[in-house]
């Protein structure tokens, strides 16, 4: 009796802490004790007064055990035939009734596709074209002399910085290793490659300058840069494909092309990927 | 004041007999029956908090720049719902709390919602007749994981935007029509502006409103059919023992919901969750790294990232890679769960009514298979966070994946074999606990039995009059000190016998119409 009593007490006194914190300018640790204390205090008296002062479970009751009255049934369809039986020619009736409804249905349903653009072949290509200059997600052009030869950076074609599936990362090699690609495909040791993973569409964004391996911190696929960005670890089992670049006059990395494959995570009708089949048959 | 409210609805429109039928409904005790209360608390706490947090998040993705108090965020360009959320957290008092409280209440909810569907499984309580509310159940878990991520994909943070992302790839992967799907779900292309606005109508008004509805389904049938109880003294397929809902049960069931919504509360105040100020607002190139989901969702994303690299492809179609861990397995998933009490039914040919539940050693083959299951995605579980136990371990991640990509298919059979062993011997041992078994009897190959069929007790039934002229009727069973009264009163004598006779059919009717009884309870 006395516990139950403390119970409720303990939270009339947190309530009005509550209001007081709040009044004065709200402290989101104390507002979230004392809101615990109020409605805590609450539940511990209503638990001990159901425990202590009122009967336990000593009661039992029949279960009525369903169906209790079978002879009901047949009253039921009973009924239903009695309303059912007059009508003429009813399956006709309501086979046109059934089709009304199923053509109304379809009716109804095709507004769905206002939801969406059509996908089309908009997953095949991205907003890079010809002569397209790589910017950064500021907006700003990227000088090729300026990339580093440890970190990746990722750009975006001109004008299109929110453009997802055009993301790219351009990646500086040292002097002495041969870049991947067709050797019009890069320029001066700097290479791009869709920022985009083939698995489920990630922006791949880690990459380790020591072993050229480029890492999706949301599945663990790793693809190495040297051999095409083909996947060597985790889930992906599509390369990341590689965009044409060159450097313009003013030291700019301009695309020379728009991806010569689709970027980012596999679909139904996706093209097929030239360099899974061995051929030599990139750079067309 | 009350009398007189309730006599003027009575008048109106009766209801005094439903009202006699609700007060004196009896509800078994036995602490696994809360679990499924702790649900229902919790997504009435979701309401409370959700409708305020409604009132102050925009759904939009109009860009602003960010000049609330939150300084490391001052100057970035952000979309208006991220805007909104931190101004939440930081700008309006009590706002955290709701915000963080209404998080911690989902986690709540989900983990209560698969507590109780495990209790309800591993005891049988999904048998005949209470398949129908098994489906309902069930769907109430997906419609509420779903919303756990409508919700948590609401901020547009950078976080949630990988999740949304995730999302769309996996929609993507969908054999013929998948890139329709995407299409239609998210508006376009990924990143497509339609997608904050259309899951904030989802989460708060489509999801929840069925999730009302379909609680209203289960508890409407639970009311009907009754709840099921575990077997004990006194308790008989044909009856239903514990306390009234009024008051006792009453008292301790609103106990029960402000102890949720204490600790949902404290949780909001003291325990950090989704702190989407630190994930930064959402970049279309920017990723963070751990990311992991909400727990709820992290055997999906296990399965992402174990599954091996294979992409089929033929006649120039292909099955993207997401297809099989994150839509065949979840599919496997409910699918198996919807099917398995008619599954479990024809394999064992019981096909009769179950009111009294099994104990776990009860049903090997059930317990077997469903913990092995459990295994299976405890172990996925585990593979979301393959980045995070090759940071702590020092492993590489490529071992770690190795790891569970041979544990995964491996382990839950195993798991499964020897909790067979070990339910079979416990009931053969008839003991009581699996800690009291002693390897010995553990690794000893038994046969499994038929569940023993409990003979019954021998009790006493008799009916006796209450003050003011109704009739009552109580059962006893003296070896086992249980003294158990009816739940209700009767006019008379003979209807309180017949009411007796339908809770106990087999216990002979002892003293009938007696007016003082002769042999009272020896408990008092």
């Amino acid at each position: 009796m006395r516990a139950i009593l403390a119970s409720f007490v303990v939270s009339m006194l947190a309530s009005f802490g509550l209001t007081v914190v709040y009044a004065t300018g709200g402290q989101p640790q104390l507002e979230g004790i004392l809101l615990g204390a109020a409605l805590g205090g609450i539940a511990i008296g209503l638990v001990l007064f159901g425990r202590r002062l009122l009967p336990g479970g000593r009661f039992v009751g029949p279960r009525d055990v369903v169906p209790h009255a079978v002879a009901q049934r047949a009253e039921a369809e009973a009924a239903f035939e009695e309303g059912a039986e007059p009508i003429e020619r009813r399956q006709l009736l309501l086979r046109a009734f059934g089709g009304a409804i199923a053509l109304l249905g379809v009716a109804a349903v095709l507004p769905i596709r206002s939801l969406g653009t059509k996908p089309g072949r908009s997953l095949q290509h991205t907003r890079w074209r010809k002569g397209s200059r790589a910017v950064g997600a500021d907006g700003e052009p990227v000088f090729a002399d300026e990339l580093d030869v440890d970190t990746v950076t990722t750009v975006f074609p001109e004008g299109h910085v929110d453009s997802g599936d055009s993301q790219t990362l351009l990646i500086r090699l040292p002097s002495d290793v041969k870049p991947p690609g067709p050797a019009d495909w890069s320029s001066g040791g700097v290479v791009a490659f869709s920022k985009v993973c083939t698995h489920a569409g990630c922006p791949v964004g880690l990459y380790q300058a020591e072993t050229f391996e480029l890492f999706c911190p949301c599945h663990q696929s790793t693809f190495s840069v040297l051999d095409g960005a083909q996947p060597t670890f985790g889930p992906a089992t599509r390369p990341l494909p590689q965009l044409p670049i060159q450097v313009d006059s003013e030291g700019f990395v301009v695309a020379r092309s728009d991806y010569q494959e689709p970027v980012g995570p596999g679909y139904w009708t996706r093209p097929r990927d030239e360099r899974d089949s061995g051929e030599e048959g990139r750079g067309r | 004041m009350i009398g007189r409210l309730a006599r003027w609805i009575d008048d109106r429109i009766g209801g005094s007999a439903f009202a006699e039928e609700a007060l004196t409904k009896v509800f078994p005790d036995h602490w696994s029956f809360m679990l499924g209360e702790i649900a229902l608390y919790s997504f009435i706490v979701l309401v409370v908090t959700g409708v305020f947090l409604t009132l102050f998040f925009d759904p939009s993705v109009a860009t602003t720049t960010y000049h609330g108090s939150y300084v490391p965020l001052q100057g970035t360009t952000m979309s208006e719902a991220y805007r909104s959320v931190v101004e939440l957290s930081f700008d309006v008092r009590a706002g955290l709390v709701m915000r963080q409280a209404h998080h911690w209440a989902a986690i709540v909810f989900i983990a209560s919602l698969v507590v109780h569907l495990l209790r309800v499984f591993f005891t049988g309580a999904f048998r005949r007749p209470r398949e129908l509310n098994w489906l309902v159940g069930l769907t109430l878990l997906i419609l509420a994981m779903f919303n756990g991520f409508t919700g948590y994909s609401l901020p547009d943070d950078l976080l949630s935007g990988t999740g949304l992302r995730i999302a769309y790839s996996i929609a993507l992967s969908i054999p013929v029509v998948g890139t329709w799907v995407a299409f239609l779900l998210f508006g376009g292309e990924f990143p497509a502006h339609e997608i904050i606005p259309r899951l904030f109508v989802t989460h708060i008004m489509i999801v929840p409103a069925a999730i009302a509805a379909l609680i209203g389904v289960h508890l409407a049938l639970i009311w009907r059919q009754k709840h099921t109880d575990f077997p004990g003294p006194g308790r008989r397929e044909s009856n239903v023992v514990g306390a009234k809902l009024w008051p006792t049960y009453a008292a301790s069931s609103l106990g029960l919901f402000f102890a949720v919504f204490a600790v949902v509360a404290t949780l909001g105040g003291l325990a950090q969750v989704n702190p989407v100020w630190q994930y930064g607002p959402f970049r279309v190139s920017e990723v963070p790294s751990p990311a992991q989901p909400d727990w709820w969702l992290g055997w999906v994303e296990g399965a992402l990232r174990i599954f091996p690299p294979w992409e089929p492809r033929a006649f120039g179609r292909e099955i993207p890679n997401p297809f099989f861990p994150a839509v065949i397995v979840p599919g496997i998933t409910f699918g198996a769960l919807y099917l398995w009490p008619f599954l479990e039914a024809r394999f064992t040919g019981d096909l009769g009514p179950h009111h009294l539940l099994d104990r776990p050693r009860d049903h090997p083959v059930r317990t077997a298979t469903g913990v092995g299951a459990l295994s299976f995605f405890v172990l996925l579980q585990l593979a979301a966070s393959n980045d995070l136990l090759a940071h702590w371990t020092g492993a590489s991640v490529a071992s770690i994946t190795w790891t569970f990509r041979i544990l995964v298919p491996l382990l839950p059979p195993v798991i499964g074999y020897v909790t067979y062993r070990l339910m079979t011997a416990l009931q053969a041992s008839g003991r009581e606990r699996l800690a009291d078994l002693p390897l010995r009897e553990a690794l000893r190959s038994a046969v499994p039995e038929e569940p023993e069929v409990s003979e019954e007790e021998a009790g006493l039934l008799y009916v006796e009059p209450e003050p003011g002229g109704r009739w009552r009727w109580r059962y006893l069973e003296a070896d086992n000190d249980v003294e158990l009264c009816s739940n209700e009163t009767y006019a008379s004598a003979d209807e309180a016998r017949e009411s007796g006779r339908r809770a106990y059919p087999e216990t002979p009717v002892s003293y009938s119409t007696a007016t003082k009884v002769e042999r009272r309870s020896p408990l008092g």
